[in-house]
């Protein structure tokens, strides 16, 4: 490591090139906004970034026990960096229950900061530690860096007025000051954050940014080391900071400007999923009508109704609630409208694990209709790919006349990263051609269909002569009419599955990088990609030959994916399911491909990849 | 035809056109649709579908304005009968997807056709909360008491007791009274009438168009083949007279032979039937449609605990409420007006961005 010169008055920060940065206490504490303001100003500073936000279903679980432990991680770097880090090299620990669950993760010889205040004799009895960790040497293969932060606190936001117990909350502040000053982040954008945000409650705000500033303060006259990690070299334009979430919200409202359609969203509120329908219900100047409906069954009726209406009609939802659309998507499948169904994926079976992450709802989305009831597939890959991944959603769907489930995951819901703004110009266009005319001599016929795309006609109310009645019985081929023909439904089984499958022509052919001369492949789909692409970056550093690609459509796959896993002798596929991605590939394509497979509510570490690839490819 | 697409214009709906009625003067025949009708014969969906037929042209909407939703049923095959825009969507869901048509689209015309299981039993959900929205619809829930297209098991509404394909024994339930489950749901506009009122039927409908919002009308339908007579004490000769209680708004609530018997309220609340001569016109009930407290019109509905005694027909609560798909426009220009137009690349900027050069 160098001595970079820095400031002048200032000592010289010790250079990093990477860091991991965990912060863990209670659910109360306030983690998950102390880690957002400090890749707030990472970002602002302008290194890479990813974040995983790791917090309890439970809104207040018990305080100072370990299933009310709330974490947050972020890794930073001056490179472009894939994943948020497999170990941290500091954490931060608030109280002996955030100590204990997390201990585990930091690397030997990590930072480990901890509020000295709270090990006393009640929490540590909560978090199951008989004795006290920061006395009995069982944490002396860490630098430990022990600092009463409740102490500091209240000193620090004296004469406020608040009370000792307000005083308090703002710990998770001062916390972050010791953390701003360590790695050199300002503190400006998050002292403007705090006054806009407590702009009606200034005593909190001016305890918040005391606090702030007196952990600052702390970590400098405590001559706490101090290191830096330079900004990344970074492609220009201008960047902003993502989640999942947004990326989906903006993705849909861009398509609706690229299609000239408004959008209709019916959502029912589900963990991790409900930050699009708030993200879309703010934005309302551009036309976005949202309902919160009073159920996930009503929510995804609404969008149907709407996109029969002339509005691209979307739903949102997670977990359970995929199970509850499924009869409603067989509607939109038989109908054959416009429909974007955005499944943010979690554990599962039943309500599972609401806010851990999982790809399990890939067979789901697949199969999970009865009767023949094909529906596309597209899956981001990243926070930033979701805004892509939704452009691309409503394009297919408007252009193929057809539902679409767009699939993400609560890592990529929650999990925030640099995103560089796209121009307009870079989306594609959705052209949108309503139909107005009759199409058979004075006659309309809601299900004479485009030769190229075999999509039906999308004839909207309010267009005089196109009168028509579409639904869920079998339709006749052209007319549309109620048909119980054997043949004809034989047909329309078959005409449905053709035009899924024409897709295949109108997307991306599947693309791998890596060693030229590699004999495996590692495919993944959805939020893998990262640890994937950090797992091949290991490998090739140890001079193991291995290629990368990445699906983006799921149904269908891309025209050219059996050419391009046929290149490889073997075929790896990992998933945070129990294999689904690899039952299709199989079944496709009579390939034996392995799998990897994870399900424990967190994205796979690279290392951890590296390690089974290594296994599997040997 | 200025069906296309053209411009951003976000909130003006989308290829909404102009009334092109009134220009041609349409007929029951334009309302029709090519489809045979496939009912049972005797069925009392056919009368309900040729009271709506006709009653469609005297209307003045033009047809390509108008839309009919239905769920699984008997009834719900109504909207293949009309030659207007249609959905025959899944069993209950129909309030759902016609929330969605009227919410994008104030400028149409929606109706809802839905049976009583549709409507009450696995679509039971969507409807109290379209009715609580006030989402522009006109529901009309077809009530024969029984499931018919799955050949004859009891409904939410089929009395206690009922012996049906899946209750050999006799049904254990107490049934929905369904005109008291729309008030309880907040409904503005709720109505009662007949398959077999040639003149009721029509002129109720009319009363759920002109009112903006939702509008839940429930019409008695027989089904010959797995309920029959279900409505005889109302529907026979005698009945007509001596058990139908028509509502008119401002009058008294009399019905029988010369108007013979009435409605009384008394001080604890509770109505009563009563021989009109033994407690004097005066102290006869008047109907108030308007009464923005649905308290009388609940009372009412809880005359007659099913149609096997006198029961009040007619509209039974119209009040004026905003409308759901009209409040949410006007969101929508409200936000336009204070933020600007949306512009997507001010969207993404945001407030917390930077530049890498």
């Amino acid at each position: 490591m160098t001595q970079a010169p820095t400031k002048q008055g200032e000592r010289r920060r010790q250079e990093l090139d990477r860091v991991v940065i965990r912060f863990a206490g209670d659910s109360g504490d306030g983690m998950q906004l102390t880690g957002e303001r400090f890749t707030s100003a990472t970002a602002f500073f302008g290194n890479d970034l990813a974040t995983l936000p790791d917090f309890p279903a439970e809104i207040r679980a018990p305080a100072g026990t370990i299933p009310g432990v709330s974490a947050f991680q972020i890794h930073f770097a001056d490179y472009d960096i894939l994943t948020p880090g497999d170990q941290p090299s500091v954490l931060v620990a608030m109280n002996p229950a955030a100590l204990k669950a997390n201990l585990e993760d930091l690397q030997h010889g990590g930072l480990l900061i901890v509020n000295s205040d709270a090990f006393e004799k009640r929490n540590l009895e909560k978090a199951g530690y008989e004795a006290n960790p920061l006395d009995d040497g069982s944490l002396s293969v860490f630098q430990i860096v022990q600092i009463p932060m409740t102490k500091l606190t209240v000193e620090a936001v004296k004469g406020t007025g608040l009370s000792k117990k307000e005083a308090q909350r703002s710990k998770n502040m001062l916390a972050l000051g010791v953390i701003s000053w360590m790695y050199g982040r300002p503190l400006d954008p998050t002292i403007e954050w705090l006054e806009k945000k407590f702009a009606k409650k200034p005593g909190i705000a001016q305890a918040n940014v005391l606090a702030l500033r007196a952990g600052h303060a702390f970590g400098e006259t405590a001559e706490l080391t101090a290191y830096e990690v330079k900004p990344a070299v970074l492609a220009p334009g201008t960047y902003r900071r993502v989640n999942g979430n947004q990326a989906v919200a903006y993705g849909l409202i861009a398509a609706s400007v690229q299609a000239k359609l408004p959008l209709f969203l019916g959502s029912y509120p589900i963990t991790p999923a409900s930050d699009i329908l708030h993200e879309l219900s703010r934005h309302k100047n551009f036309g976005v009508r949202t309902v919160q409906a009073e159920d996930e069954i009503a929510a995804i009726g609404m969008a149907i109704g709407a996109s029969f209406a002339g509005h691209i009609g979307i739903t949102t939802t997670s977990g359970p609630g995929l199970d509850l659309k499924s009869e409603s998507l067989g509607l939109a499948v038989a109908l054959e409208l416009p429909l974007i169904l955005v499944d943010i994926q979690r554990g599962g079976p039943s309500t599972g694990l609401p806010t851990k992450t999982e790809q399990s709802d890939l067979l789901h989305a697949m199969y999970g209709r009865h009767g023949e009831s094909p529906v596309p597939i597209v899956a981001a890959y990243s926070a930033s790919s979701c805004f892509w991944a939704a452009v691309e959603a409503v394009r297919l769907s408007i252009t193929y006349m057809t539902p679409v489930i767009l699939l993400t995951d609560g890592y990529l819901a929650t999990g925030a990263e640099p995103w560089r703004l796209p121009t307009m110009d870079k989306l594609p266009q959705i052209p949108v051609r309503f139909a107005t005319q009759p199409n058979v001599g004075d006659q309309f016929w809601p299900y004479l269909r485009d030769d190229v795309t075999l999509a039906r006609p999308w004839a909207i109310p309010g267009t005089p002569g196109l009168e028509h009645r579409i639904g869920g019985l079998e339709k006749a081929d052209g007319t549309g009419n109620i048909s119980y023909d054997p043949e004809n439904h034989q047909l329309m089984t078959e005409m449905r599955a053709a035009k899924v499958k024409a897709i295949e022509e109108d997307i991306e052919p599947l693309e791998w990088r890596g060693d030229e001369d590699a004999r495996v492949l590692v495919l993944g789909w959805g939020s893998t990609y990262g640890s994937i692409g950090a797992a091949c970056r290991r490998l090739r550093a140890r001079d193991i030959k291995i290629a990368q690609a990445h699906l983006k459509h799921l149904n269908p796959f891309p025209k050219n994916t059996g050419q391009v896993l046929r290149r490889f002798d073997k075929v790896i596929i990992p998933e945070m399911n129990t294999g689904q991605l690899a039952k299709l590939i199989r079944a496709e394509f009579l390939i034996d491909a392995k799998s990897i497979t994870k399900v424990k509510g967190l994205p796979f570490r690279a290392g951890e990849l590296e390690e089974k690839i290594v296994e599997l490819a040997s | 035809m200025t069906q296309s697409n053209e411009g951003p214009s976000f909130l003006e709906g989308v290829g909404i056109t102009e009334a092109t009625g009134g220009v041609t003067t349409l007929t029951r025949k334009d309302f029709t649709s090519d489809q045979e009708v496939r009912w049972c014969p005797g069925c009392g969906d056919y009368a309900i579908l040729a009271a709506v037929q006709s009653l469609m042209p005297d209307l003045g909407i033009p047809r390509e304005k108008i839309v009919f939703v239905s769920g699984i049923g008997c009834a719900a095959r109504f909207p293949y009968y009309l030659d207007t825009y249609g959905v025959h969507g899944i069993h209950g869901r129909a309030p759902a997807i016609a929330t969605g048509i009227a919410t994008a689209r104030p400028d149409l015309h929606v109706w809802v056709v839905m049976g009583d299981g549709d409507a009450l039993s696995i679509g039971g959900n969507h409807l109290i909360h379209a009715l609580r929205r006030n989402v522009n619809l006109k529901l009309l829930m077809f009530n024969n008491q029984i499931y018919g297209l799955t050949k004859g098991q009891y409904s939410p509404t089929s009395e206690k007791g009922k012996i049906t394909k899946s209750t050999p024994f006799g049904s254990l339930e107490t049934p929905f009274n369904p005109i008291s489950v729309a008030l309880g749901a907040e409904a503005t506009f709720v109505a009662r009438t007949m398959d077999v009122e040639r003149k009721h039927l029509p002129k109720v409908l009319r009363r759920a168009v002109a009112h903006r919002g939702s509008a839940f009308v429930e019409i008695y339908q027989n089904c010959n083949i797995f309920n029959d007579g279900a409505f005889m004490a109302l529907s026979s000769k005698e009945g007509a007279t001596g058990n139908r209680i028509y509502l008119e708004h401002g009058k008294p609530i009399r019905f029988g032979p010369d108007g013979a018997r009435g409605v009384v309220m008394h001080p604890d609340g509770q109505l009563e039937i009563v021989d009109v001569a033994s407690v004097g016109e005066d102290k006869i009930l008047l109907h108030d449609e308007y009464r923005d407290n649905p308290s009388l019109a609940f009372a009412l509905s809880r005359l007659a605990d099913g149609p096997t005694q006198p029961t009040p027909m007619g509209v039974f609560r119209d009040v004026d409420r905003p409308v759901y798909g009209d409040a949410m426009e006007h969101q929508l220009h409200a936000a336009a007006e204070r933020q600007g137009p949306g512009e997507i690349e001010r969207l993404l900027h945001g407030s917390d961005t930077w530049t890498v050069d």
